[in-house]
């Protein structure tokens, strides 16, 4: 069963075709991963299969719901959890605080007025088991302005982890991050495969390599191929356009 | 640390409102009890206007358009009855507790239809978009001579409350100060609710709310009426106490008066917009009483507090640490 279909997504900036006729199948439960050099269309391809950026033409499916005209708050809401590649929290709030949003999103409507949430172990609870599962469970009264870059990419995995996603998005999840938390990371997103459908646009290749499934190389918009490790690795085209280097 | 001296600050604040009528036949009787009955009633305004501004970083510049309304729902319906006319051959036209909700709910219409339309807009849009309904709004009372026009409506007298009448200052400055705690417990347990945290959180981040599944919208717009229903009460306690109501009170130089206490006084917190609105009136009564020209004092006045007290005066008050 796929989880994310593409078909035929089309996206273009005035001459500019950011988004090329992309089909493109995601398997439920695998790592697919999708990399390409700077300015294929990976940012693009994101913002449309998270809602943010509508497609010129084309279809996108989510398990059996065409979800092309959804807003971005639905789609979360349907289990299409994300990360950003530039961090995007409550910078004034706490870490706890930033994964608590992310519960209390999950558990329906937020016209509550009388409890305090700051109290309320309904959210607490799960927000917290979402930071120690990423290795926050210290940090978690730190407020997000004073964390590191590598704990706020931590963070960023913590609360798209507490919406309970059926599928993760994650946009450069390495990004800026040192070889160690870099090395944290891959073994954290290893953690969860098989359990959670993972889309990862990642730049760092030794991470691509070590958690994907399924491979797609993305050039000036358009899919070039789709294969596993071995193939992509092999393959004389993708070494031409974006891999460079000779395979191992 | 910073919490106790927080708590120390809070409680200051409401010993001297409490302190008020027993204080007052030494200062100067009730002309100081109508001054703090209208600090506390900017107090109301100023604290659901910071709702907007400092919690969910929403700058109306029209909140002045929620107070006048509430204002001139009691001035009209104190009209009526004046003429013998009463709204619908309707009795309770002249009871607080049914005018005032009235009240309430008119400029909570309001705020929905004006906030609905809004806030489909951000940033500089939305400062002008709230700006130009307020002023619609100002005009439609200017151009109703049947209500006075320009000249506004005075009251005979006002509201009974609970079928007494409040002749007597001391009663309407209790009265006043019960709404603003009213409001003040309300507010301060909207912000802490999981509405506050959705609302806060879209005033933070509003594309990582998005991501989590939060529709603001919606938040926003629920805060936008309360905000304005808080607002018509400060209108409908304000044309009250002076038995007057005029297009002034709908105008944008009002609605700027308003987030000048918010901001002197403080944007997200409980207090700030209380002690904006008592620097402001008593600041403004003190240099008025100098110089006709008092704004050219205090200009520099409101200017040295956004230098010297980013936080507003709560910010100095209750020092730097926390946030």
């Amino acid at each position: 069963m796929n989880a994310l279909t593409l078909e035929g997504v089309t996206k273009s900036f005035g001459a500019l075709r950011a988004s090329d006729d992309v089909t493109l199948a995601i398997e439920a439960n695998c790592c697919h991963a999708v990399i390409g050099p700077n300015g294929a269309g990976k940012t693009t391809l994101i913002g449309q299969i998270t809602g943010e950026i509508r497609p010129d033409a084309g279809r996108i499916r989510f398990f059996d719901q065409d979800i092309t005209d959804w807003t971005t708050p639905r789609r979360a809401l349907a289990g299409l959890g994300r990360s950003f590649q530039i961090t995007q929290l409550c910078a004034d709030f706490s870490a706890l605080d930033n994964v608590a949003l992310a519960v209390q999103a999950r558990q329906g409507h937020s016209y509550r007025f009388l409890r305090a949430a700051g109290s309320d172990a309904r959210l607490r609870d799960p927000a917290m088991a979402a930071l120690e599962r990423v290795g926050l469970g210290e940090r978690a009264q730190i407020r997000v302005d004073v964390l590191s870059h590598g704990e706020r990419r931590q963070l960023e995995l913590a609360a798209a982890l507490a919406t309970e996603p059926r599928m993760l998005v994650l946009d450069e999840p390495m990004a800026g991050m040192g070889p160690q938390e870099s090395e944290r990371m891959i073994a954290i997103l290893h953690a969860l495969r098989g359990e959670v459908t993972i889309l990862l646009v990642e730049h760092d290749m030794d991470a691509v390599f070590a958690l994907a499934d399924r491979i797609s190389v993305l050039v000036n918009g358009a899919v070039l191929m789709t294969g596993d490790p071995a193939a992509v690795r092999a393959d004389p085209a993708v070494r031409a356009a974006y891999l460079g280097a000779p395979a191992p | 640390m910073a919490i106790n001296r927080q708590i120390v600050a809070g409680l200051l604040i409401a010993a001297c409102l409490l302190a008020v009528p027993f204080a007052a036949p030494y200062l100067g009787g009730n002309y100081v009890i109508t001054l703090a009955t209208r600090v506390v009633i900017f107090a109301i305004a100023a604290s659901s206007l910071d709702l907007l501004i400092g919690r969910g970083a929403l700058v109306s510049f029209g909140h002045a358009a929620y107070f006048g309304l509430g204002g001139y729902v009691v001035g009209i319906c104190a009209f009526h009855l004046a003429n013998d006319v009463t709204i619908f051959g309707w009795a309770g036209s002249n009871e607080a507790l049914v005018v005032w909700p009235l009240a309430m709910l008119v400029s909570g219409f309001a705020a929905l239809v004006i906030g609905a339309l809004s806030l489909r807009t951000s940033g500089v849009y939305f400062i002008m978009i709230t700006l130009a309904f307020a002023q619609m709004i100002y005009f439609v009372f200017v151009a109703l001579k049947y209500y006075g026009g320009d000249d506004g409506l005075a009251m005979t007298s006002r509201n009974l409350f609970a079928g007494t009448r409040i002749t007597n200052a001391q009663t309407f400055y209790w009265i006043s100060l019960c709404a603003l705690a009213l409001c003040l417990l309300i507010q301060w347990r909207l912000v802490v609710s999981r509405f506050g945290m959705a609302l806060r959180g879209a005033a933070s981040n509003e594309r990582r709310m998005a991501a989590l599944g939060f529709s603001v919208y919606g938040y926003r717009l629920v805060a936008f009426v309360i905000a304005g229903m808080m607002a018509g009460l400060a209108g409908a306690l304000w044309a009250n106490l002076n038995r007057f109501v005029s297009p002034d009170m709908l105008g944008w130089v009002r609605s700027g008066e308003f987030m000048v206490m918010v901001i002197m006084g403080g944007v997200s917190s409980l207090l700030g917009p209380v002690i904006g609105a008592a620097a402001f009136l008593l600041v403004e009564t003190a240099l008025a009483g100098w110089t006709e020209h008092w704004q050219i004092a205090f200009g520099p006045f409101v200017l040295l507090v956004a230098l010297f007290a980013p936080r507003g005066i709560w910010g100095l008050l209750r020092g730097r640490a926390g946030p």
